[in-house]
């Protein structure tokens, strides 16, 4: 029994005269009994291992790799997005609900033109994941027409000035993908992989935590409140047990 | 009809703060109650124990606990003539989604409204005059009073605050004023019911800064409470461990107070109390005479269809809702901007924010010890605590040193202006600046114009197949002028607490949108007052137009003061619950003549 139904069942227990569960309800009447932990709010560990569920294939994976190592390169400050595991952190993330866009109003009519201006950015029916398909496919494309190379293969300079061309809106990818809006979702996803909980498949060893020194999952910092200016060298912790 | 339950003497939409408030008065006073809440069942140690809390990308970054827009956006244009769009992504707006609304995930900071803040109109005529108020009106602004001043609302604040354990030292106790509290606070009756919180190393900065401006710095009253309290409802509360992981997460100490923490451990033990989860209210159901209501409509998480029989029906889901559910109901007469008649939708505002960024060479400011609602704040220039005579602008903002969090997803563009967002640079930046950056909020009034409304989308629906609220705003003059003047301010403290390569970001620079965000604090709509004319609500809180529908949310203010809103709904939700218990019920009808 999932803890919804557990809870249901509880309600029409106590509701007066099965009217309740006639109206198909879930009534509740006193504190529920079930105190574990709810199972939709325990933290669900990235799936690794067993290859890539969406971006599978070769060429995607090597464009995003390009993309994510030039974003964040390995350097004095710690190593690079896909050596942090960035990677497979972003498809987990986009195999899940943000992939799918299971938050957004994706109701039409789409009206581009009123939606962008209106809103200041521009608006999408197409899911993260769909955007990662079409988006990698346009810059493969982008690569092979003005470099007559794979981008995987481009040298980091000449990735990098695509890049920037893409941040400031001055490269187009095509009709069907808007460049600048793909680049911030790159660095977006690129940038939480590197510094989100090492549950998720990223910020391997909690590298990305240590280069700018946050303790990570630490609940209680009353015996440092009152500590001024000082580098209180706490040592990172994530949510993955130690055990 | 069809799935007809049992009939109840009160029934609430939206089991939020004002919701829980509301059910907690009534259920105590002997009525049956019946909260229908379309989220499901949160509770502290089933859902937000410390080894599930401390989840950034989960809680701040996806926002899990929130109410995602598939289920219900808004749509939003800057003015009357323009097609409005929906608003599909992450944004602004950020709507409760469980049993305790957004009182589980807020951040805390637990303001009581200026005296001011309830009569601007009457009280900005009467400091500037009548010329100057009429100007201001002349130029667009809808000033009016709330129909209930500070002084009777005090009762009532302090009321939520004992049940919420509110921390933080009074800065005027009964008209006296006292030095390292709020001393421009309305008086208050007694001291707060727990301590202040403790400075970080940014907040006693900031403290020792603007007291040696000549400011009056004090620490901002929290919902995260400085040590372990037992409130009016017999429920503990333990002492914040300053976790840094708070507003948008829930809290797995019972320090923050929410309704989880405060209410529902004793609510829930009442047996005149029912809650109904996962089940959505579509709108109220009139009686033939169109002068009452005769419950309410709504569909559980299964697509069935229910009615819900009562006496009374109190609508408390969240501003926008409220707003949207009286227009669903055909309760009152949606506005019109250019005829100016109708109140459902009227003096819509929002919060007029900016904030103020410094780096701190060599600092280490460890932002990831914070509160949500840590932070220390100076009051000189918020509300008309300053002389406006020679301004071009009424209203005011309150200017904090804050310590909300160090989380690192959220803070990764705070670097020095300059560096990239991303390579190498970004890397550098980030490792030296994560620990040498601090931040300065302006949180500011907003005042009411004709041409911001809300209404009904002609376009979009819900899941459910209603029409989608409608937003129509832009910034106004007045505010922007404000926000200009007291940002300015800002940037002196900044300075002379020794900030370098300041950056800032005042909002009305451009344009109003969503997701450009500053605050979720999104007001009016469906205001009090003393006139039917220009308010939906009389002070109580009833409609004027339906006496057994009362609607307790930010949507009854009629303006926007420099603070964030729910402690000014939590007095609300006690003043209307009594006016139910002690007058309505044994004598139906409108509590106030029209
Ligand atoms: C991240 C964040 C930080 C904040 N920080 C602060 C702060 O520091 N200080 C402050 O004062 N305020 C803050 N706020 C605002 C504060 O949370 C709200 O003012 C307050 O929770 C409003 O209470 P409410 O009861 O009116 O609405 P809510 O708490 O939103 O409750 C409304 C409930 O109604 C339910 N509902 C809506 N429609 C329906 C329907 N049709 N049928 C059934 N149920 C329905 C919703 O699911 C929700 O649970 C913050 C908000 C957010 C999101
Ligand atoms: S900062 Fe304090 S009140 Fe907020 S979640 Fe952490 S422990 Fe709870």
């Amino acid at each position: 029994m999932n803890r919804r139904e557990a809870l249901f069942s509880l309600g029409s227990m106590a509701a007066a005269g099965g009217l309740a569960s006639r109206a198909g309800a879930v009534e509740l009447r006193g504190v529920p009994k079930p105190t574990e932990m709810s199972a939709d709010h325990l933290p669900t560990p990235a799936r690794t291992g067993g290859g890539f569920r969406v971006l599978t294939e070769e060429t995607d994976q090597k464009t995003v790799k390009a993309v994510f190592d030039r974003l964040i390169p390995a350097d004095d400050f710690g190593p690079s997005a896909s050596e942090a595991g960035c990677l497979e952190f972003l498809d987990d993330q986009l195999s899940g609900d943000y992939g799918a866009g299971k938050a957004l109003y994706l109701q039409t009519p789409l009206r581009p033109e009123i939606e962008e201006e209106i809103m200041g950015s521009p608006q999408f029916l197409a899911t993260p994941r769909e955007r990662y398909e079409t988006g990698l496919k346009a810059l493969e494309a982008y690569a092979q027409e003005n470099d007559q190379a794979a981008f995987h293969a481009l040298s980091p300079d000449r990735i990098d000035e695509i890049l920037t061309g893409l941040e400031a809106g001055e490269i187009s990818l095509g009709d069907d993908v808007d460049g600048q809006a793909f680049f911030e979702l790159m660095l977006q996803n690129a940038r939480e992989g590197y510094l989100a909980d090492p549950l998720y498949g990223g910020n391997r060893d909690m590298a990305g935590w240590k280069m700018i020194g946050f303790p990570g999952a630490r609940y209680d910092y009353r015996p440092y409140v009152d500590r001024r200016n000082e580098d209180l060298g706490l040592t990172p912790v994530s949510l993955i047990p130690n055990d | 009809m069809a799935n007809e339950r049992p009939k109840a003497d009160v029934v609430i939409v939206g089991l939020g703060w004002a919701g829980s408030v509301m059910a907690e008065e009534l259920t105590r006073a002997g009525l049956n109650v019946v909260a229908i809440e379309r989220g499901a069942w949160r509770d502290t140690s089933t859902d937000f124990p410390p080894a599930v809390d401390p989840d950034e990308l989960r809680w701040h970054t996806r926002r899990e606990l929130l109410q995602p827009m598939s289920v219900e956006t808004t749509t939003f244009r800057n003015k009357t003539g323009q097609q409005a769009a929906p608003v599909r992504n992450w944004n602004a707006f950020q709507f409760g989604w469980n049993v305790g609304g957004a009182g589980t995930h807020w951040a805390g900071m637990s303001w009581r409204f200026l005296p001011w803040d309830f009569e601007v109109a009457t009280q900005t005529a009467e400091r500037y005059g009548q010329e100057r108020l009429d100007g201001l009106m002349g130029e667009g602004l809808q000033l009016q009073d709330w129909g209930v001043t500070y002084e009777e609302m005090a009762p009532y604040y302090d009321r939520f605050e004992r049940i919420a354990g509110t921390s933080g030292k009074a800065g005027n106790l009964n008209g006296e004023k006292i030095k390292g509290g709020n001393v421009f606070e309305g008086p208050r009756e007694r001291e707060y019911p727990t301590p202040q919180l403790k400075d970080t190393n940014w907040m006693s900065m900031y403290r020792d800064t603007t007291e040696g401006m000549g400011y009056n710095p004090f620490t901002i009253p929290a919902g995260n409470i400085s040590q372990a309290y037992v409130n009016p409802l017999g429920v503990t509360m333990g002492p914040c461990t300053y976790c840094g992981f708070c507003d948008f997460h829930g809290c797995g100490n019972f320090s923050k107070s929410s309704p989880q923490a405060c209410i529902l451990p004793a609510l829930m033990r009442r047996p005149n109390f029912t809650v109904l989860t996962e089940t959505e209210v579509l709108h109220a159901v009139k009686h033939e005479d169109g002068k009452t209501v005769k419950g309410v409509k709504f569909i559980t998480r299964e697509g069935e269809e229910g009615f819900q029989p009562a006496d009374v029906v109190c609508i408390t889901a969240y501003q926008m809702d409220n707003v949207r559910l009286m227009l669903l109901s055909g309760i009152g007469q949606q506005y019109d901007p250019s005829t100016e008649r109708g109140t459902i939708g009227r003096n819509y505002s929002y919060q007029t924010c900016s904030s103020v960024t410094g780096f701190f060479s060599g600092a280490k400011m460890n932002p990831f010890i914070g509160g949500g609602a840590l932070g220390v704040q100076i009051d000189d220039f918020n509300g008309d605590n300053f002389d406006h005579s020679d301004l071009d602008f009424i209203g005011g903002a309150g200017i904090m040193g804050y310590s909300t969090n160090g989380r690192p997803i959220a803070n990764m563009n705070a670097i020095r202006p300059g560096n990239k967002r991303w390579g190498s640079q970004w890397k550098e930046a980030y490792a030296r600046d994560y620990q040498e950056v601090a931040n300065i909020f302006c949180q500011g009034t907003s005042m009411p114009t004709r041409d911001a409304y809300l209404s009904l989308d002609p376009t979009y629906k819900d899941r459910h197949g209603q029409p989608l609220l409608r937003l129509t705003f832009d910034w106004n003059r007045n505010d922007k002028s404000m926000i200009d003047y007291t940002t300015q301010k800002a940037i002196e403290i900044m300075r002379e607490a020794g900030g370098e390569d300041i950056m800032v970001d005042n909002q009305t620079e451009a344009s109003w949108n969503p997701y450009k965000q500053h605050s979720s604090h999104t007001i009016g709509g469906l205001v009090m007052g003393s006139n039917p004319a220009t308010s939906a609500l009389n002070p109580y809180l009833q409609s004027w137009d339906c006496h057994n529908v009362f609607s307790v949310g930010a949507s009854a203010f009629p303006n926007n003061g420099g603070y964030n809103p729910t402690l000014t709904v939590g007095a609300l939700a006690v003043r209307a619950a009594r006016a139910i218990h002690e007058t309505y019920i044994n004598n139906p009808g409108p509590l106030v003549e029209a």
